[in-house]
């Protein structure tokens, strides 16, 4: 098992093209996109607005049907699954089992009228768990783990600042200790401070979990602190994937060239 | 009796409704605590007096029945009057305020306290059928939470009563699993009354008027409300006794009365006169 660990993949897109129905001519938001995911691996994609990004995150996590292509995943009874095969019920099962979604902005991910609390323990319930003792120890355990002050677990997350409540998100998400989290765009938003501290906890937390990430961000400081490879989209291709520093240190593909230049150093 | 109006057919509505309404009936007792959608028909009352109710009522009874109408578990308020009235003239059929004597019993917000038998049928007023409503307002999205058993966010309601009150205080309208699979309100009873659901000898049929649903308990189902391992579900007694008939163990009712004295009687009229008749006194005799 963990031989085949470093050398089978997590996840496998393969020629994954979506139109969306809407499109004018033949523009497609994303084409052809191939990428293999190893567990314990945390990569970026980045782009421009418009270049597909969370278009082909929607597609791996099985909320958009892709027109074409293929996405296989590796069930934690190590068997692959062909994620747009799955009748609806089986990826739902997978969405809130083995899988976690961190969205770009917190108020879709969680439950704004119930409690903290609440929110970190719902992933448990759903997997059956009924002792409310045991429900609220996780809930402190892992409102300390995201560094959020556990006085407020009965609180609701609508008086949570911004940036409290994208670690409530990630606890929320990372409670049921998912086999691949998939983030769209987790910091932007938030004021710079605030997303240092947040990019540290998940740092932090991929490297203790070793978790494996997908993770979408315009932001190529964000890609080159957390992830270990980088994706580059444009149009909805991928025209560049390597190591994150190699990607960003030596960029090959004039737009990405066009891309490490266009940063803002302060 | 009243005498039957003219011009009606028998139950008010028209066979081929009350076929429509039978056959979603037939589809929700096969499917037990499953919603099942069926064309509500406007009714001579108004949405939230229990036009779901009287559908139910209307497609099942026949002219053999007698018919049994509760509000709140007392036979003679407004609701209850009317509603016997309006079968009693549109069927002829016998009427009685006897939990025993009835064989189709409607009912707002209470079981009657007299254990029902097999043969007996119970129609509950449903305002809103959907328990997982107030955690998730969207129809699809909760269509496929009952499909998928998915009811971790039941759970996150109780667990928010624990939370913020140290108990669950749900103490009406609180959710139960029926036959260990779907989800179901069972309308808005008293928490009190959940137990005799639990593989009651009566049919129980539920019908929503205004949100079209209808759905059923066949008899002799497993009926469970929901609650945490270390907080199991429990009826907490009221410790008052019924001023009648001093009765402790039946659902009470607090009456404030003119001179701010408060006072507890029985909610289920018949059950409390029946105590009476047969010699049990409250304070109110003394």
């Amino acid at each position: 098992m963990p031989m085949n660990d470093c050398t089978e993949p997590l996840l496998r897109v393969r020629g994954l093209s979506h139109r969306f129905a809407s499109a004018r001519d033949e523009r497609h938001a994303v084409r052809d996109a191939d990428l293999d995911l190893h567990a314990g691996e945390v990569v970026a994609i980045v782009g421009e607005s418009g270049s597909g990004k969370s278009t082909l995150l929607n597609c791996i996590a099985g909320r958009i049907a892709p027109t074409q292509g293929q996405v296989h995943y590796r069930s934690a009874e190590d068997r692959w699954l062909d994620v747009h095969a799955l009748t609806e019920r089986q990826q739902r099962v997978l969405a809130r089992t083995e899988w976690g979604f961190v969205e770009q902005n917190a108020s879709e991910g969680l439950r704004l009228q119930v409690s903290a609390g609440a929110n970190i323990g719902e992933r448990l319930m759903g997997q059956g768990e009924r002792h409310y003792g045991r429900l609220r120890s996780s809930a402190e355990r892992w409102m300390q783990r995201v560094e959020l002050d556990i006085d407020r677990i009965d609180d609701s997350p609508r008086a949570f600042s911004g940036g409290m409540r994208q670690r409530l998100q990630i606890a929320r998400n990372l409670v049921t200790r998912p086999r691949l989290v998939l983030l769209d765009e987790p910091t932007s938003g938030l004021d710079v401070s605030v997303q240092a501290r947040l990019l540290d906890l998940i740092r932090m937390l991929a490297t203790r979990m070793h978790l494996c990430a997908l993770i979408v961000t315009h932001d190529l400081g964000v890609a080159r602190l957390l992830a270990q490879r980088t994706l580059v989209m444009r149009h909805g291709r991928i025209v560049e994937q390597g190591l994150t520093d190699r990607v960003l240190d030596d960029p090959q593909h004039p737009y990405t060239q066009l891309l490490v230049s266009s940063v803002v150093a302060p | 009796m009243t005498a039957i109006a003219e011009g009606y057919n028998f139950a008010y509505l028209d066979e081929r409704t009350k076929k429509m309404i039978r056959r979603a009936l037939l589809k929700a007792v096969a499917i037990p605590g499953h919603q099942v959608p069926f064309g509500s028909r406007e009714m001579p009352l108004a949405y939230g007096w229990g036009t779901g109710g009287i559908q139910v009522t209307a497609a099942v009874i026949g002219a053999d029945d007698v018919l049994k109408v509760i509000d709140q578990g007392s036979d003679d308020t407004t609701n209850a009057v009317n509603i016997r009235q309006f079968f009693a003239s549109t069927t002829g059929v016998r009427t009685t305020t006897r939990t025993a004597d009835a064989t189709i019993i409607q009912t707002r917000h209470r079981i009657p306290e007299t254990p029902l038998a097999a043969g007996q049928i119970l129609v509950y007023q449903v305002p809103q059928p959907e328990p997982l409503y107030r955690l998730e307002a969207r129809r699809t999205e909760t269509t496929k939470l009952h499909a998928a058993e998915e009811y971790g966010l039941m759970n996150v309601k109780l667990y928010e009563d624990l939370a913020q009150w140290g108990r669950v205080e749900t103490s009406y309208d609180y959710p139960v699993k029926v036959d260990g699979r779907y989800v179901m309100s069972p309308s808005p009873i008293p928490a009190f009354d959940n137990p005799k659901m639990h593989r009651m000898p009566a049919l129980q049929l539920f019908g929503a008027g205004r949100e079209k649903r209808l759905y059923a308990i066949p008899p002799h189902t497993d009926v469970r409300s929901l609650d945490f391992e270390d907080h199991p579900f429990q009826v907490e007694p009221h410790g008052h006794a019924c001023e009648r008939c001093g009765d402790t163990a039946s659902f009470l009712d607090e009456i404030t009365d003119a001179q701010g004295r408060v006072q507890w009687t029985c909610s289920d009229t018949d059950w409390c006169a029946d105590r009476v008749d047969r010699g049990h006194t409250g304070h109110a005799h003394e």
